[in-house]
Protein backbone atom coordinates (compact mmCIF):
# COMPACT_ATOMS: atom_id res chain seq x y z
CA UNK A 1 0.00 0.00 0.00
CA UNK A 2 1.77 3.27 -1.04
CA UNK A 3 1.46 5.62 2.09
CA UNK A 4 -0.99 8.47 1.47
CA UNK A 5 -3.42 6.72 -0.74
CA UNK A 6 -6.97 6.39 0.33
CA UNK A 7 -7.61 2.68 0.04
CA UNK A 8 -10.56 1.49 -2.39
CA UNK A 9 -13.45 -0.19 -0.87
CA UNK A 10 -12.11 -4.07 -1.47
CA UNK A 11 -8.35 -2.98 -0.33
CA UNK A 12 -10.24 -1.38 2.37
CA UNK A 13 -12.72 -5.18 3.23
CA UNK A 14 -9.46 -6.85 3.46
CA UNK A 15 -7.32 -4.93 5.83
CA UNK A 16 -10.33 -4.13 8.35
CA UNK A 17 -12.34 -7.21 8.47
CA UNK A 18 -10.45 -10.26 6.94
CA UNK A 19 -7.47 -9.41 8.25
CA UNK A 20 -8.76 -9.45 11.84
CA UNK A 21 -8.81 -13.09 11.99
CA UNK A 22 -6.02 -15.08 13.25
CA UNK A 23 -5.23 -19.12 13.04
CA UNK A 24 -5.61 -20.75 16.69
CA UNK A 25 -2.11 -22.85 17.57
CA UNK A 26 -3.14 -24.68 20.67
CA UNK A 27 -7.12 -25.53 20.96
CA UNK A 28 -8.85 -27.45 18.27
CA UNK A 29 -11.14 -25.59 16.26
CA UNK A 30 -13.88 -27.61 17.04
CA UNK A 31 -13.04 -26.63 21.02
CA UNK A 32 -13.43 -22.66 19.94
CA UNK A 33 -16.50 -23.07 17.63
CA UNK A 34 -18.69 -26.08 19.42
CA UNK A 35 -21.36 -25.12 17.66
CA UNK A 36 -21.03 -25.49 14.10
CA UNK A 37 -21.27 -28.77 13.13
CA UNK A 38 -24.33 -30.75 15.15
CA UNK A 39 -27.13 -29.00 12.59
CA UNK A 40 -25.68 -30.84 9.58
CA UNK A 41 -24.19 -27.72 7.76
CA UNK A 42 -21.10 -28.77 5.97
CA UNK A 43 -18.51 -25.76 5.19
CA UNK A 44 -15.75 -26.07 3.57
CA UNK A 45 -13.95 -23.07 3.75
CA UNK A 46 -15.00 -20.12 5.75
CA UNK A 47 -12.75 -17.46 3.52
CA UNK A 48 -15.18 -17.87 0.87
CA UNK A 49 -17.51 -15.59 2.99
CA UNK A 50 -17.94 -12.07 0.94
CA UNK A 51 -20.26 -9.39 2.47
CA UNK A 52 -21.50 -7.42 -0.81
CA UNK A 53 -21.81 -4.48 0.78
CA UNK A 54 -18.20 -4.82 2.65
CA UNK A 55 -19.01 -1.83 4.95
CA UNK A 56 -16.04 -1.99 7.60
CA UNK A 57 -16.51 -0.89 11.41
CA UNK A 58 -14.62 2.35 11.02
CA UNK A 59 -17.78 2.97 8.41
CA UNK A 60 -20.07 2.02 10.65
CA UNK A 61 -19.39 3.95 13.95
CA UNK A 62 -19.61 6.74 11.36
CA UNK A 63 -22.61 6.21 9.54
CA UNK A 64 -24.71 4.78 12.52
CA UNK A 65 -23.93 7.76 14.91
CA UNK A 66 -25.44 9.93 12.12
CA UNK A 67 -28.42 8.25 11.59
CA UNK A 68 -28.72 8.53 15.83
CA UNK A 69 -28.42 12.55 15.42
CA UNK A 70 -30.94 12.39 12.70
CA UNK A 71 -33.28 10.11 14.70
CA UNK A 72 -32.84 11.91 17.83
CA UNK A 73 -33.58 15.20 16.39
CA UNK A 74 -36.94 14.31 15.29
CA UNK A 75 -37.15 13.01 18.56
CA UNK A 76 -36.76 15.72 19.92
CA UNK A 77 -39.10 17.78 17.72
CA UNK A 78 -41.53 15.80 18.15
CA UNK A 79 -41.90 15.83 21.82
CA UNK A 80 -41.45 19.60 21.70
CA UNK A 81 -44.16 19.84 19.50
CA UNK A 82 -46.39 18.05 20.69
CA UNK A 83 -46.47 15.96 18.15
CA UNK A 84 -48.84 13.64 19.76
CA UNK A 85 -51.79 15.94 18.60
CA UNK A 86 -50.80 15.94 15.12
CA UNK A 87 -51.47 12.24 14.41
CA UNK A 88 -54.66 11.29 12.35
CA UNK A 89 -56.63 9.95 15.16
CA UNK A 90 -55.93 8.58 18.77
CA UNK A 91 -57.42 4.71 17.69
CA UNK A 92 -53.58 4.76 15.50
CA UNK A 93 -51.70 4.81 18.93
CA UNK A 94 -53.10 1.47 19.04
CA UNK A 95 -50.68 0.27 16.42
CA UNK A 96 -47.99 1.90 17.83
CA UNK A 97 -49.30 0.17 21.21
CA UNK A 98 -49.17 -3.75 19.83
CA UNK A 99 -45.48 -2.75 18.13
CA UNK A 100 -44.00 -1.73 21.21
CA UNK A 101 -45.70 -4.70 23.45
CA UNK A 102 -44.82 -7.19 20.56
CA UNK A 103 -41.93 -6.32 18.08
CA UNK A 104 -39.51 -3.85 20.14
CA UNK A 105 -38.35 -6.77 22.77
CA UNK A 106 -37.86 -8.90 19.59
CA UNK A 107 -35.16 -6.00 18.82
CA UNK A 108 -33.59 -6.63 21.70
CA UNK A 109 -33.79 -10.91 21.52
CA UNK A 110 -32.15 -10.29 17.67
CA UNK A 111 -29.32 -8.64 19.77
CA UNK A 112 -28.89 -11.15 22.06
CA UNK A 113 -29.45 -13.82 19.03
CA UNK A 114 -26.76 -12.49 17.05
CA UNK A 115 -24.05 -12.15 19.33
CA UNK A 116 -24.55 -15.80 19.68
CA UNK A 117 -24.32 -16.27 16.34
CA UNK A 118 -21.36 -14.06 15.85
CA UNK A 119 -19.29 -15.78 18.43
CA UNK A 120 -20.62 -19.55 16.86
CA UNK A 121 -19.36 -18.70 13.34
CA UNK A 122 -15.74 -19.75 12.16
CA UNK A 123 -15.54 -17.02 9.87
CA UNK A 124 -14.59 -13.50 10.17
CA UNK A 125 -16.94 -12.05 8.05
CA UNK A 126 -19.69 -13.81 9.15
CA UNK A 127 -18.35 -12.70 12.57
CA UNK A 128 -18.08 -9.17 11.53
CA UNK A 129 -21.83 -9.03 9.97
CA UNK A 130 -23.40 -10.19 12.88
CA UNK A 131 -21.88 -8.21 15.36
CA UNK A 132 -22.90 -5.16 13.44
CA UNK A 133 -26.56 -6.77 13.53
CA UNK A 134 -26.24 -7.51 16.87
CA UNK A 135 -25.65 -3.87 17.64
CA UNK A 136 -28.05 -2.31 15.67
CA UNK A 137 -30.39 -4.77 17.40
CA UNK A 138 -29.63 -3.31 20.49
CA UNK A 139 -29.87 0.14 18.85
CA UNK A 140 -33.51 -0.20 17.35
CA UNK A 141 -34.46 -1.94 20.77
CA UNK A 142 -33.29 1.50 22.42
CA UNK A 143 -34.60 4.24 19.77
CA UNK A 144 -37.90 2.20 19.96
CA UNK A 145 -38.21 2.84 23.61
CA UNK A 146 -37.28 6.33 23.40
CA UNK A 147 -39.51 7.52 20.66
CA UNK A 148 -42.37 5.53 22.32
CA UNK A 149 -41.74 7.33 25.60
CA UNK A 150 -43.38 10.21 24.32
CA UNK A 151 -46.57 8.60 24.08
CA UNK A 152 -46.26 7.01 27.51
CA UNK A 153 -47.23 10.17 28.68
CA UNK A 154 -50.21 10.74 27.02
CA UNK A 155 -52.42 7.39 26.65
CA UNK A 156 -52.54 4.61 28.77
CA UNK A 157 -51.26 0.72 27.78
CA UNK A 158 -47.40 1.78 27.38
CA UNK A 159 -46.09 1.56 30.50
CA UNK A 160 -44.13 -2.07 31.02
CA UNK A 161 -43.81 -3.69 28.05
CA UNK A 162 -40.92 -5.78 28.28
CA UNK A 163 -42.93 -7.23 31.18
CA UNK A 164 -45.79 -7.95 29.01
CA UNK A 165 -43.96 -9.37 26.29
CA UNK A 166 -43.07 -12.31 29.03
CA UNK A 167 -46.72 -12.76 29.97
CA UNK A 168 -49.60 -11.57 28.04
CA UNK A 169 -51.68 -14.75 25.53
CA UNK A 170 -51.53 -12.41 22.25
CA UNK A 171 -47.54 -11.89 22.77
CA UNK A 172 -46.67 -15.29 23.27
CA UNK A 173 -46.88 -15.71 19.66
CA UNK A 174 -44.09 -12.34 18.53
CA UNK A 175 -42.24 -14.00 22.02
CA UNK A 176 -42.39 -17.82 20.97
CA UNK A 177 -41.45 -17.24 17.20
CA UNK A 178 -38.07 -15.67 18.62
CA UNK A 179 -37.65 -18.14 21.25
CA UNK A 180 -38.23 -20.29 18.93
CA UNK A 181 -35.45 -19.24 16.43
CA UNK A 182 -32.89 -18.34 18.83
CA UNK A 183 -32.96 -21.65 20.43
CA UNK A 184 -31.91 -23.28 17.61
CA UNK A 185 -28.64 -23.39 16.10
CA UNK A 186 -26.50 -20.62 14.52
CA UNK A 187 -27.32 -21.27 10.44
CA UNK A 188 -30.77 -22.25 11.14
CA UNK A 189 -31.15 -18.70 13.32
CA UNK A 190 -29.28 -16.75 11.36
CA UNK A 191 -31.43 -18.65 8.19
CA UNK A 192 -34.97 -17.84 10.01
CA UNK A 193 -34.14 -14.27 10.95
CA UNK A 194 -32.10 -12.55 8.64
CA UNK A 195 -33.30 -14.37 5.36
CA UNK A 196 -36.79 -15.46 6.26
CA UNK A 197 -38.16 -12.69 8.19
CA UNK A 198 -35.67 -9.93 7.07
CA UNK A 199 -35.16 -10.58 3.59
CA UNK A 200 -38.51 -12.42 2.64
CA UNK A 201 -41.16 -11.01 4.85
CA UNK A 202 -40.08 -7.40 6.84
CA UNK A 203 -40.80 -5.39 3.76
CA UNK A 204 -43.99 -5.56 4.78
CA UNK A 205 -43.29 -4.82 8.50
CA UNK A 206 -41.42 -1.66 7.81
CA UNK A 207 -42.22 -0.31 4.76
CA UNK A 208 -46.27 -0.25 4.27
CA UNK A 209 -46.73 0.00 7.73
CA UNK A 210 -44.05 2.90 8.23
CA UNK A 211 -44.98 4.60 5.46
CA UNK A 212 -48.92 4.75 6.67
CA UNK A 213 -47.12 6.19 10.37
CA UNK A 214 -46.12 9.11 8.02
CA UNK A 215 -49.36 9.35 6.39
CA UNK A 216 -50.97 9.68 10.07
CA UNK A 217 -48.96 12.19 11.13
CA UNK A 218 -46.47 9.69 13.37
CA UNK A 219 -43.17 11.80 12.46
CA UNK A 220 -41.41 10.14 15.34
CA UNK A 221 -42.46 6.51 14.75
CA UNK A 222 -41.67 7.13 10.83
CA UNK A 223 -38.39 7.68 11.57
CA UNK A 224 -37.59 5.37 14.16
CA UNK A 225 -38.84 2.77 11.61
CA UNK A 226 -36.70 3.87 8.43
CA UNK A 227 -33.63 4.63 10.81
CA UNK A 228 -33.85 0.71 11.58
CA UNK A 229 -34.89 -0.01 7.91
CA UNK A 230 -31.80 1.30 6.71
CA UNK A 231 -29.77 -1.12 9.12
CA UNK A 232 -32.65 -3.88 8.00
CA UNK A 233 -31.13 -3.92 4.54
CA UNK A 234 -27.76 -4.47 5.22
CA UNK A 235 -29.72 -7.49 7.13
CA UNK A 236 -31.25 -8.64 4.25
CA UNK A 237 -28.15 -8.64 2.67
CA UNK A 238 -26.80 -11.13 5.78
CA UNK A 239 -29.28 -13.11 5.55
CA UNK A 240 -29.40 -13.30 1.03
CA UNK A 241 -25.41 -14.29 2.27
CA UNK A 242 -25.86 -16.84 4.29
CA UNK A 243 -27.92 -18.88 2.31
CA UNK A 244 -26.52 -18.41 -1.11
CA UNK A 245 -22.71 -18.99 1.27
CA UNK A 246 -24.62 -22.35 2.77
CA UNK A 247 -25.59 -23.69 -0.67
CA UNK A 248 -22.57 -22.93 -2.35
CA UNK A 249 -20.52 -24.86 0.21
CA UNK A 250 -22.17 -28.11 0.05
CA UNK A 251 -24.90 -29.94 -1.93
CA UNK A 252 -25.63 -31.75 1.55
CA UNK A 253 -26.58 -28.31 2.87
CA UNK A 254 -29.53 -27.60 -0.08
CA UNK A 255 -31.91 -30.19 1.98
CA UNK A 256 -31.29 -28.59 5.38
CA UNK A 257 -31.39 -25.07 3.91
CA UNK A 258 -34.54 -25.43 2.15
CA UNK A 259 -36.67 -27.16 5.11
CA UNK A 260 -35.40 -24.19 7.32
CA UNK A 261 -36.80 -21.35 3.99
CA UNK A 262 -40.20 -23.56 4.09
CA UNK A 263 -40.46 -24.03 8.17
CA UNK A 264 -39.43 -20.00 9.00
CA UNK A 265 -41.30 -18.71 6.14
CA UNK A 266 -44.71 -20.24 7.43
CA UNK A 267 -43.45 -19.23 10.86
CA UNK A 268 -42.85 -15.53 9.76
CA UNK A 269 -45.77 -15.43 7.82
CA UNK A 270 -48.23 -16.29 10.68
CA UNK A 271 -46.40 -13.73 12.61
CA UNK A 272 -46.99 -11.28 10.24
CA UNK A 273 -50.80 -11.69 10.56
CA UNK A 274 -50.69 -9.26 13.39
CA UNK A 275 -49.28 -6.64 10.82
CA UNK A 276 -51.96 -7.31 8.28
CA UNK A 277 -54.54 -6.05 11.36
CA UNK A 278 -52.70 -2.97 12.05
CA UNK A 279 -52.52 -1.93 8.05
CA UNK A 280 -56.40 -2.83 7.51
CA UNK A 281 -57.83 -2.02 10.40
CA UNK A 282 -55.73 0.26 12.84
CA UNK A 283 -54.32 3.11 11.02
CA UNK A 284 -56.67 5.51 10.08
CA UNK A 285 -55.15 7.33 7.00
CA UNK A 286 -54.02 3.75 4.64
CA UNK A 287 -50.99 3.33 2.45
CA UNK A 288 -52.41 -0.15 1.13
CA UNK A 289 -54.06 -3.21 2.04
CA UNK A 290 -52.27 -6.38 3.42
CA UNK A 291 -53.78 -7.98 0.15
CA UNK A 292 -51.55 -5.30 -1.87
CA UNK A 293 -48.85 -5.53 0.01
CA UNK A 294 -48.36 -8.80 0.05
CA UNK A 295 -48.80 -8.81 -3.72
CA UNK A 296 -46.44 -6.22 -4.17
CA UNK A 297 -43.92 -7.99 -1.76
CA UNK A 298 -44.40 -11.49 -1.65
CA UNK A 299 -45.56 -12.46 -5.03
CA UNK A 300 -44.21 -10.51 -6.79
CA UNK A 301 -40.66 -9.69 -5.29
CA UNK A 302 -40.48 -13.21 -3.41
CA UNK A 303 -41.12 -14.52 -6.55
CA UNK A 304 -38.13 -13.09 -8.02
CA UNK A 305 -35.65 -13.79 -5.16
CA UNK A 306 -36.80 -18.00 -5.13
CA UNK A 307 -36.16 -17.82 -9.19
CA UNK A 308 -32.10 -16.53 -8.60
CA UNK A 309 -32.07 -19.42 -6.06
CA UNK A 310 -33.39 -22.19 -8.39
CA UNK A 311 -29.92 -22.32 -9.38
CA UNK A 312 -29.01 -23.86 -6.57
CA UNK A 313 -31.93 -26.48 -5.98
CA UNK A 314 -34.13 -24.14 -3.94
CA UNK A 315 -37.75 -23.81 -4.78
CA UNK A 316 -40.43 -21.41 -3.58
CA UNK A 317 -41.25 -22.10 0.71
CA UNK A 318 -43.86 -24.92 0.92
CA UNK A 319 -47.22 -23.56 1.61
CA UNK A 320 -46.72 -20.68 -0.51
CA UNK A 321 -49.89 -20.95 -2.30
CA UNK A 322 -51.86 -20.98 1.04
CA UNK A 323 -50.35 -17.09 2.05
CA UNK A 324 -51.97 -15.97 -1.23
CA UNK A 325 -55.57 -17.93 -1.23
CA UNK A 326 -55.70 -16.41 2.51
CA UNK A 327 -54.72 -12.60 1.48
CA UNK A 328 -58.64 -11.88 0.60
CA UNK A 329 -59.46 -13.26 4.38
CA UNK A 330 -56.37 -12.46 6.87
CA UNK A 331 -56.75 -9.18 8.15
CA UNK A 332 -60.10 -9.52 8.84
CA UNK A 333 -60.23 -12.95 10.98
CA UNK A 334 -57.57 -10.98 12.69
CA UNK A 335 -59.23 -8.01 13.62
CA UNK A 336 -62.44 -10.04 14.81
CA UNK A 337 -60.29 -12.26 17.07
CA UNK A 338 -58.80 -9.32 18.05
CA UNK A 339 -62.04 -7.23 18.90
CA UNK A 340 -63.93 -10.02 20.89
CA UNK A 341 -60.90 -10.66 23.31
CA UNK A 342 -60.01 -6.70 23.64
CA UNK A 343 -60.84 -6.52 27.44
CA UNK A 344 -57.77 -9.09 27.92
CA UNK A 345 -55.75 -6.75 25.72
CA UNK A 346 -53.49 -3.98 26.36
CA UNK A 347 -55.34 -2.18 23.35
CA UNK A 348 -58.02 -1.35 22.21
CA UNK A 349 -60.40 -2.51 19.42
CA UNK A 350 -63.21 -0.80 17.35
CA UNK A 351 -65.52 -1.10 14.63
CA UNK A 352 -64.27 0.39 11.48
CA UNK A 353 -66.18 3.63 10.73
CA UNK A 354 -68.88 3.53 7.97
CA UNK A 355 -66.13 4.62 5.14
CA UNK A 356 -63.30 2.83 6.46
CA UNK A 357 -65.55 -0.22 5.84
CA UNK A 358 -66.38 0.86 2.44
CA UNK A 359 -62.29 0.87 1.90
CA UNK A 360 -61.92 -2.64 3.23
CA UNK A 361 -65.56 -3.90 0.81
CA UNK A 362 -63.90 -1.88 -2.04
CA UNK A 363 -60.07 -3.50 -1.27
CA UNK A 364 -61.05 -6.67 -0.81
CA UNK A 365 -64.15 -7.52 -3.26
CA UNK A 366 -64.22 -11.03 -3.30
CA UNK A 367 -64.89 -11.93 0.62
CA UNK A 368 -65.36 -8.55 2.47
CA UNK A 369 -69.26 -7.97 1.54
CA UNK A 370 -69.95 -11.80 1.71
CA UNK A 371 -68.22 -12.81 5.00
CA UNK A 372 -66.66 -9.76 7.53
CA UNK A 373 -69.14 -6.93 6.82
CA UNK A 374 -72.52 -7.85 8.39
CA UNK A 375 -70.53 -9.80 11.27
CA UNK A 376 -68.76 -6.06 12.32
CA UNK A 377 -72.34 -3.95 11.47
CA UNK A 378 -73.79 -6.48 13.50
CA UNK A 379 -71.32 -5.82 16.18
CA UNK A 380 -71.40 -2.17 16.12
CA UNK A 381 -75.29 -2.63 16.83
CA UNK A 382 -75.16 -4.51 19.52
CA UNK A 383 -72.39 -2.21 21.07
CA UNK A 384 -74.87 1.23 20.20
CA UNK A 385 -77.55 -1.15 22.13
CA UNK A 386 -75.12 -1.22 25.06
CA UNK A 387 -74.09 -4.60 24.61
CA UNK A 388 -70.34 -4.25 23.06
CA UNK A 389 -69.41 -8.43 22.54
CA UNK A 390 -66.43 -9.61 24.52
CA UNK A 391 -65.92 -13.14 24.41
CA UNK A 392 -66.11 -14.40 28.09
CA UNK A 393 -63.82 -17.81 27.03
CA UNK A 394 -60.21 -18.04 26.60
CA UNK A 395 -59.20 -19.57 23.04
CA UNK A 396 -58.15 -22.79 21.92
CA UNK A 397 -54.30 -21.90 20.65
CA UNK A 398 -51.89 -23.48 17.74
CA UNK A 399 -49.33 -25.68 19.18
CA UNK A 400 -46.73 -23.80 16.98
CA UNK A 401 -47.61 -20.47 16.33
CA UNK A 402 -49.87 -19.76 19.28
CA UNK A 403 -52.46 -17.49 17.49
CA UNK A 404 -56.21 -18.68 18.32
CA UNK A 405 -57.54 -21.00 15.61
CA UNK A 406 -58.86 -18.11 13.83
CA UNK A 407 -58.04 -18.91 9.78
CA UNK A 408 -60.04 -20.44 7.51
CA UNK A 409 -60.55 -23.11 5.11
CA UNK A 410 -59.51 -21.11 2.11
CA UNK A 411 -62.33 -23.96 0.03
CA UNK A 412 -64.63 -23.18 2.63
CA UNK A 413 -63.94 -19.41 4.64
CA UNK A 414 -66.99 -20.43 6.64
CA UNK A 415 -65.60 -23.26 8.30
CA UNK A 416 -62.30 -23.00 10.82
CA UNK A 417 -59.44 -24.65 10.09
CA UNK A 418 -57.94 -27.86 12.47
CA UNK A 419 -55.41 -30.11 12.02
CA UNK A 420 -54.11 -32.43 14.31
CA UNK A 421 -51.21 -34.80 15.25
CA UNK A 422 -50.43 -37.80 18.23
CA UNK A 423 -47.52 -37.54 19.78
CA UNK A 424 -46.36 -40.08 22.90
CA UNK A 425 -50.17 -40.46 23.38
CA UNK A 426 -51.01 -36.56 23.61
CA UNK A 427 -52.84 -34.76 20.90
CA UNK A 428 -51.48 -31.79 19.47
CA UNK A 429 -53.86 -28.70 17.47
CA UNK A 430 -53.06 -26.60 14.91
CA UNK A 431 -54.55 -23.85 12.83
CA UNK A 432 -52.86 -25.05 9.30
CA UNK A 433 -51.17 -27.80 7.40
CA UNK A 434 -48.00 -25.38 7.74
CA UNK A 435 -48.03 -25.40 10.73
CA UNK A 436 -48.63 -29.09 11.34
CA UNK A 437 -45.56 -29.60 9.10
CA UNK A 438 -43.05 -28.16 11.67
CA UNK A 439 -44.40 -29.64 14.33
CA UNK A 440 -44.65 -32.98 13.05
CA UNK A 441 -40.71 -32.39 12.24
CA UNK A 442 -39.61 -31.13 15.88
CA UNK A 443 -42.16 -32.50 18.12
CA UNK A 444 -40.05 -32.87 21.09
CA UNK A 445 -39.65 -28.89 20.83
CA UNK A 446 -42.86 -28.09 20.32
CA UNK A 447 -44.72 -29.86 22.55
CA UNK A 448 -42.62 -27.62 25.17
CA UNK A 449 -45.08 -24.33 23.88
CA UNK A 450 -45.59 -22.16 27.04
CA UNK A 451 -49.48 -22.07 25.82
CA UNK A 452 -51.29 -18.88 27.86
CA UNK A 453 -54.74 -20.76 28.07
CA UNK A 454 -53.09 -23.77 29.15
CA UNK A 455 -50.83 -21.94 31.96
CA UNK A 456 -54.10 -19.84 33.04
CA UNK A 457 -55.94 -22.83 33.55
CA UNK A 458 -53.27 -24.57 35.74
CA UNK A 459 -52.81 -20.96 37.70
CA UNK A 460 -49.84 -19.97 37.06
CA UNK A 461 -50.55 -16.74 35.47
CA UNK A 462 -52.13 -14.59 38.60
CA UNK A 463 -55.24 -16.09 39.53
CA UNK A 464 -58.17 -17.92 38.62
CA UNK A 465 -60.36 -15.35 37.14
CA UNK A 466 -59.81 -12.69 34.19
CA UNK A 467 -58.97 -9.77 36.92
CA UNK A 468 -56.32 -12.00 38.44
CA UNK A 469 -54.79 -12.44 35.07
CA UNK A 470 -54.76 -9.11 33.87
CA UNK A 471 -53.25 -8.04 37.31
CA UNK A 472 -50.52 -10.02 36.45
CA UNK A 473 -49.99 -8.82 33.17
CA UNK A 474 -49.75 -5.19 34.98
CA UNK A 475 -53.03 -3.86 32.78
CA UNK A 476 -54.33 -0.68 34.33
CA UNK A 477 -57.92 -2.89 34.08
CA UNK A 478 -60.65 -0.19 32.52
CA UNK A 479 -57.88 1.67 31.28
CA UNK A 480 -55.45 0.38 29.09
CA UNK A 481 -58.27 -2.58 27.93
CA UNK A 482 -61.60 -2.75 26.01
CA UNK A 483 -63.77 -1.05 23.69
CA UNK A 484 -61.54 2.17 22.13
CA UNK A 485 -65.35 4.81 22.02
CA UNK A 486 -65.53 3.78 25.93
CA UNK A 487 -61.87 4.00 26.55
CA UNK A 488 -59.82 7.05 28.71
CA UNK A 489 -57.86 7.61 25.43
CA UNK A 490 -60.84 8.60 23.48
CA UNK A 491 -62.31 11.24 25.89
CA UNK A 492 -58.97 12.63 26.02
CA UNK A 493 -58.47 12.84 22.43
CA UNK A 494 -61.86 14.94 22.07
CA UNK A 495 -61.07 16.92 24.91
CA UNK A 496 -56.94 18.14 23.22
CA UNK A 497 -58.96 18.40 20.38
CA UNK A 498 -61.93 20.37 21.44
CA UNK A 499 -64.64 17.51 20.41
CA UNK A 500 -67.47 16.62 22.30
CA UNK A 501 -67.76 13.01 22.63
CA UNK A 502 -71.24 11.64 20.89
CA UNK A 503 -73.70 9.73 23.15
CA UNK A 504 -73.42 6.37 22.62
CA UNK B 1 -43.24 -5.69 -13.91
CA UNK B 2 -41.37 -8.64 -14.88
CA UNK B 3 -40.68 -11.41 -12.40
CA UNK B 4 -36.73 -10.24 -12.84
CA UNK B 5 -37.08 -7.04 -11.17
CA UNK B 6 -34.94 -5.47 -8.12
CA UNK B 7 -36.06 -2.43 -6.12
CA UNK B 8 -34.22 0.43 -3.95
CA UNK B 9 -36.23 2.36 -1.38
CA UNK B 10 -34.81 5.32 -0.38
CA UNK B 11 -35.92 7.92 2.14
CA UNK B 12 -37.96 11.33 0.78
CA UNK B 13 -35.30 12.99 2.39
CA UNK B 14 -33.04 15.83 1.32
CA UNK B 15 -29.88 13.35 1.31
CA UNK B 16 -32.08 11.00 -0.61
CA UNK B 17 -33.12 13.62 -3.71
CA UNK B 18 -29.69 13.64 -5.62
CA UNK B 19 -29.26 9.91 -5.34
CA UNK B 20 -32.82 9.42 -6.89
CA UNK B 21 -32.30 11.98 -9.82
CA UNK B 22 -28.90 10.31 -10.84
CA UNK B 23 -30.74 7.08 -11.07
CA UNK B 24 -33.65 8.25 -12.83
CA UNK B 25 -30.82 9.67 -15.32
CA UNK B 26 -28.60 6.19 -15.54
CA UNK B 27 -31.87 3.85 -15.63
CA UNK B 28 -34.03 4.39 -18.37
CA UNK B 29 -36.43 1.59 -17.61
CA UNK B 30 -36.38 2.61 -13.75
CA UNK B 31 -40.12 3.59 -12.46
CA UNK B 32 -40.31 6.13 -9.49
CA UNK B 33 -43.41 5.67 -7.09
CA UNK B 34 -43.79 8.22 -4.29
CA UNK B 35 -45.47 7.05 -0.83
CA UNK B 36 -45.45 8.52 2.00
CA UNK B 37 -41.79 9.24 3.42
CA UNK B 38 -40.68 7.16 1.08
CA UNK B 39 -39.60 6.89 -3.24
CA UNK B 40 -39.33 2.99 -3.76
CA UNK B 41 -37.76 2.54 -7.61
CA UNK B 42 -38.40 -0.41 -9.59
CA UNK B 43 -36.01 -1.45 -12.75
CA UNK B 44 -36.21 -4.94 -14.78
CA UNK B 45 -32.77 -6.84 -13.99
CA UNK B 46 -30.67 -4.25 -13.06
CA UNK B 47 -30.40 -0.87 -10.97
CA UNK B 48 -27.19 1.49 -10.94
CA UNK B 49 -26.68 4.07 -8.55
CA UNK B 50 -23.52 6.29 -10.39
CA UNK B 51 -21.39 7.80 -7.87
CA UNK B 52 -19.66 10.78 -10.10
CA UNK B 53 -23.58 11.01 -11.16
CA UNK B 54 -24.89 11.79 -7.61
CA UNK B 55 -21.26 13.72 -7.36
CA UNK B 56 -22.14 15.98 -10.01
CA UNK B 57 -25.69 16.93 -8.20
CA UNK B 58 -24.28 17.68 -5.22
CA UNK B 59 -21.15 19.14 -6.27
CA UNK B 60 -19.10 17.73 -3.69
CA UNK B 61 -17.35 14.16 -3.25
CA UNK B 62 -19.54 11.49 -2.17
CA UNK B 63 -18.70 8.20 -0.80
CA UNK B 64 -21.36 5.14 -1.97
CA UNK B 65 -21.38 3.78 1.66
CA UNK B 66 -23.16 7.22 2.42
CA UNK B 67 -25.87 5.41 0.48
CA UNK B 68 -26.99 4.04 3.84
CA UNK B 69 -28.28 7.03 5.20
CA UNK B 70 -30.90 6.52 3.26
CA UNK B 71 -31.79 3.27 2.38
CA UNK B 72 -35.01 1.83 3.16
CA UNK B 73 -34.91 -1.72 1.50
CA UNK B 74 -33.09 -3.36 -1.54
CA UNK B 75 -34.17 -6.38 -3.62
CA UNK B 76 -32.11 -8.48 -5.86
CA UNK B 77 -27.90 -9.16 -5.71
CA UNK B 78 -25.79 -6.03 -4.86
CA UNK B 79 -22.73 -5.88 -6.97
CA UNK B 80 -20.85 -2.54 -5.27
CA UNK B 81 -17.08 -0.82 -6.09
CA UNK B 82 -15.87 2.56 -5.46
CA UNK B 83 -17.80 4.00 -8.43
CA UNK B 84 -21.01 2.14 -8.21
CA UNK B 85 -23.73 0.16 -6.54
CA UNK B 86 -25.44 -2.04 -8.45
CA UNK B 87 -28.55 -4.60 -7.46
CA UNK B 88 -29.06 -7.12 -10.51
CA UNK B 89 -30.80 -10.79 -10.74
CA UNK B 90 -28.32 -13.64 -11.28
Amino acid sequence: MAAGKRLGIKEKYNWMTKDLTWDFSYRKPSEIYPLLEFEGIKIEDWSKWEDPFRLTMDAYWKYQGEKERKLYAVIDAFAQNNGHLGITDARYVNAVKLFMTGVSPLEYAAHRGFAMAGRAFAGVGAQVSCQMQSIDELRHAQTQIHTISHYNKYFNGLHDPFHMHDRVWYLSVPKSYFDDAVSAGPFEFVTAISFSFEYVLTNLLFMPFMSGAAYNGDMATVTFGFSAQSDESRHMTLGLEVVKFMLEQHPDNVPIVQRWIDKWFWRGYRLLSLVAAMMDYMLPKRVMSWKEGWEMYFEHNGAALFKDLSRYGIRMPKHWEVTVAEKEHLSHEVWATLYNFTHAADFHTWIPEKEELDWLSEKYPNTFDRYYRPRFEYWREQQKAGRRFYNPTLPQLCQTCQIPMLFVETSDPTLIAYRTSQYQGNKYHFCSDGCKDVFDHEPEKYVQAWLPPHQIYQGNCGGATIPDVLGYYHFNVGRDNGEYLDSEDHTNWLRWKGQVKAAA
Amino acid sequence: MSSDTVFLALQNTEDARPIVESIVADNPLATVTQYPAMVKIDAPGRLVVRRQSVESRLGRSWDLQEIHLSMISISGNIEETDDYFALERA
